[in-house]
């Protein structure tokens, strides 16, 4: 498979080809990072995941147009809003769903799993309805665009470096809610036991809901990020949505490095097969390698060790 | 364990639906629609094979598989390739640089039939492989599996991953599968035109015996002691493993026997619609099957039955004519299966039908027997509890 190319192309080849994962990396972590804390706290899993990530594109769509519409002068900084308000946004609808509907379903993780199917369905199809089945896409800003040569074969997307930058600051933001801040302490808390945890003093539901919603608001940023690599469809959260779980079981769930290495390990092996191989058989061959690494190791890579 | 061997095959009122059902499905809906209809009502009646596995592998097992679409899958593809071979002939393909192989390998530029689709070619070899196949695929990934422990939403996911997998590939080698187009255009089973009206009935009735086939298996396998078992694993799994029990085999088992049941609606599918895509195979149209399921109910066989008629029957007439509207229905059935009604439409029967209907039976014996002696009225009286003891869980 390497016939044809000479050293330092196949060099650029995989800078390229790594890069290319990075950036798949960045926005699968930034998905599977709000999935995996609902999943490690609750044991919920939200189908309806990709859905708040589209919500979040959706918000920082129509951002760009008000801005583009009523402050022209401002455009260059929309980004920043649209991130903030598509954390709120999708913050806010996540401890909606999980008052109204996911709190009455926690002893019941497969009917939760359902639920939130069909929630996700709902979201898709008032999404098609309110902004049309047409795929939208946002205007970047001029310093968003274009790239950094590096040699004289590879270049380095700036839109590409400002998503992995991002995902850097709410990695590391996450790392520190849930480590070092009280509140933090407070869901590792309920999570290793809800009982005790109960007993000294937490709502417990309180938690969940915030969690939920900590959760759905990253989904929503993860949503914003997007929209700089690619445009929005309705259906657009659902393509990513399998490999977002594969990410979050396979990482182990409830830990966070479990995740941001499976996400590496996935998405790095995804890019380099698919310059080598055809899309599809590339990603059969990730999905299946998963398949057969998590037969082998059901607790996925890492595990949190505690009683239960 | 004395209850459980004075059991009956069926119960006076399981019988009573089976009867039900038997005159609505061959007698009530070939009288009262059109050819046109009854070949759709055949086409959703395909789809409760699925439901009924469901009802065995996630109502009783408690194993939630999202990727029945891949046994149903396999099951029509094994049909559709027996149907397709049999319409390519040489001479119907004689305009092909090369005959005698389906259409869409040849427009891939294969000069040859590939080796695995060699053996369908024979009839009884292609019926066969729709039960083996998808019956072995189901084994080695229950085997898989459940020796591992892998169970719960982690099942679930996995299944979900391998209908990605299989559409991915199905769609990928377009030359061996035919894409995403599926396998078009089949016309006769043995020189029988399967295309006709005449046909489509015909195979309507098929399709029904082949549903009390499965009915009657399904109730077989609920009734024996491993349908017992089966609850008690979904109950308490640490429990029986320490009675002594191989947990695992009972769970591989019933994963198994459903992918068998789906690929057999798969194939009757394939039969009545005409083609196979990779459309009824990926992650979307497998967890729409567990819907059929839990509508119906998911402890209920005859319910995956009238589930599967009810969901589809809402979806072609809401598409027809809101086609808005059908994406909100369904994800509202799934909200409300789940937190309003758990047991489906047979549990709403239970509950609001057949427990007044019982009370007002049992009121009216005890008040024409009112002067009798009291013995005789103890044997109806312990009779209506058998579903629903289970269904409160």
């Amino acid at each position: 498979m390497f016939d044809g190319y000479t050293g330092s192309e196949l060099m650029a080849i995989f800078a390229m080809q790594g890069f290319a994962g990075l950036i798949l990396f960045s926005v699968l972590v930034l998905m599977a990072l709000g999935l995996a804390i609902i999943f490690g706290q609750m044991g919920v899993i939200n189908m309806a995941h990709g859905e708040f990530m589209i919500l979040g594109a959706y918000v920082t769509y129509l951002t760009s147009l008000f801005f583009e519409t009523y402050l022209p002068g401002l455009s260059s900084i929309y980004f920043f809003v649209a991130i903030v308000l598509a954390f709120i946004a999708a913050a806010s609808l996540g401890a909606f769903v999980e008052w109204a509907l996911i709190r009455r379903l926690y002893k019941r993780p497969l009917d939760t799993l359902l639920a939130t199917w069909g929630l996700s369905l709902i979201l898709q199809q008032t999404y098609r309805s309110v902004f049309g089945a047409r795929e939208k896409g946002v205007s970047l800003p001029d310093w968003m665009m274009g790239s950094i040569p590096v040699t004289d074969m590879v270049e380095i997307p700036i839109n590409g470096i400002i998503v992995m930058v991002l995902t850097l600051l709410i990695t590391l933001s996450v790392y520190f809610i849930m480590q070092r801040s009280q509140w933090g302490a407070k869901v590792r808390a309920v999570v290793q036991n809800r009982p005790m945890a109960a007993a000294v003093g937490i709502n417990t539901s309180i938690v969940d809901r915030m969690t939920f919603a900590l959760g759905c608001g990253i989904a929503g940023i993860a949503g914003s990020a997007f929209t700089m690599i690619g445009s929005t469809g309705p259906t657009s959260g659902q393509l990513y949505i399998v490999d977002t779980f594969m990410v979050v079981v396979f990482g182990g769930a409830a830990n966070l490095m479990g995740t941001i290495a499976s996400a590496f390990t996935i998405s790095q092996a995804q890019t380099i097969l698919e310059f080598f191989m055809s899309g599809s058989i590339a990603k059969v061959l990730t999905l299946g390698m998963i398949v057969v690494i998590l037969m082998l190791r059901p607790q996925g890579l890492f595990t949190l060790k505690i009683r239960r | 364990m004395s209850n459980y061997s004075k059991q009956k095959f069926l119960s006076p009122a399981e019988l009573g639906g089976f009867i039900v059902l038997a005159i609505l499905l061959f007698v009530v809906l070939p009288l009262s629609v059109d050819d046109f209809r009854l070949n759709l009502i055949g086409k959703y009646l395909s789809y409760s094979f699925v439901a009924m596995g469901l009802v065995l592998c996630w109502g009783y097992g408690g194993i939630l598989s999202l990727g029945q679409g891949v046994f149903f899958g396999i099951g029509g593809y094994c049909m559709a390739m027996f149907l397709k071979l049999e319409a390519s002939s040489v001479e119907n393909t004689a305009i092909q640089s090369t005959p005698g192989i389906p259409d869409f390998m040849d427009w891939n530029q294969l000069t040859e039939l590939p080796w695995f689709w060699e053996p369908f070619n024979s009839l009884g070899l292609s019926l066969i492989a729709v039960i083996l196949v998808p019956g072995l695929f189901a084994f080695l990934i229950g085997l898989a599996m459940f020796k591992r422990r892998v169970g719960g939403v982690y099942f679930a996911i996995i299944t979900q991953a391998v209908a990605a997998i299989l559409t991915i590939l199905i769609v990928g080698s377009q030359g061996m599968t035919g894409g995403i187009n599926g396998i078009t255009d089949l016309r006769t089973l043995l020189g029988w035109d399967i295309r006709t009206d005449e046909a489509k009935v015909i195979l309507y009735f098929v399709c029904v015996t082949f549903v009390f086939i499965c009915l009657f298996l399904c109730q077989f396998v609920l009734r024996s002691k491993l349908g017992r078992l089966l609850v008690a694993v979904r109950d308490t799994e640490e429990r029986v493993r320490f009675s002594g029990y191989n947990v695992d085999n009972f769970k591989i088992f019933i994963f198994t026997f459903a992918a068998m049941l789906s690929a057999i609606g798969g194939a009757l599918f394939t039969l009545q619609v005409g083609f196979m895509s990779p459309s009824f195979v990926g992650i979307v149209p497998s967890i729409e099957m567990v819907i059929f399921c839990a509508v119906g109910g998911r402890l209920s066989l005859l319910g995956a039955v009238y589930g599967a008629l009810a969901v589809n029957f809402a979806k072609t007439t809401l598409s027809e004519a809101i086609p808005e509207l059908w994406l909100f229905a369904l994800g509202g059935m799934f909200i409300a299966v789940v937190s309003i009604f758990p047991n489906g439409l047979m549990g709403l029967y239970n509950t609001y039908i057949s427990a007044p209907v019982n009370r007002f039976y049992h009121a009216a014996v005890r008040f024409i027997n009112k002067d009798k002696p009291v013995e005789t009225l103890s044997e109806p009286l312990s009779e209506p509890e058998s579903e629903s003891t289970l269904g409160a869980k």
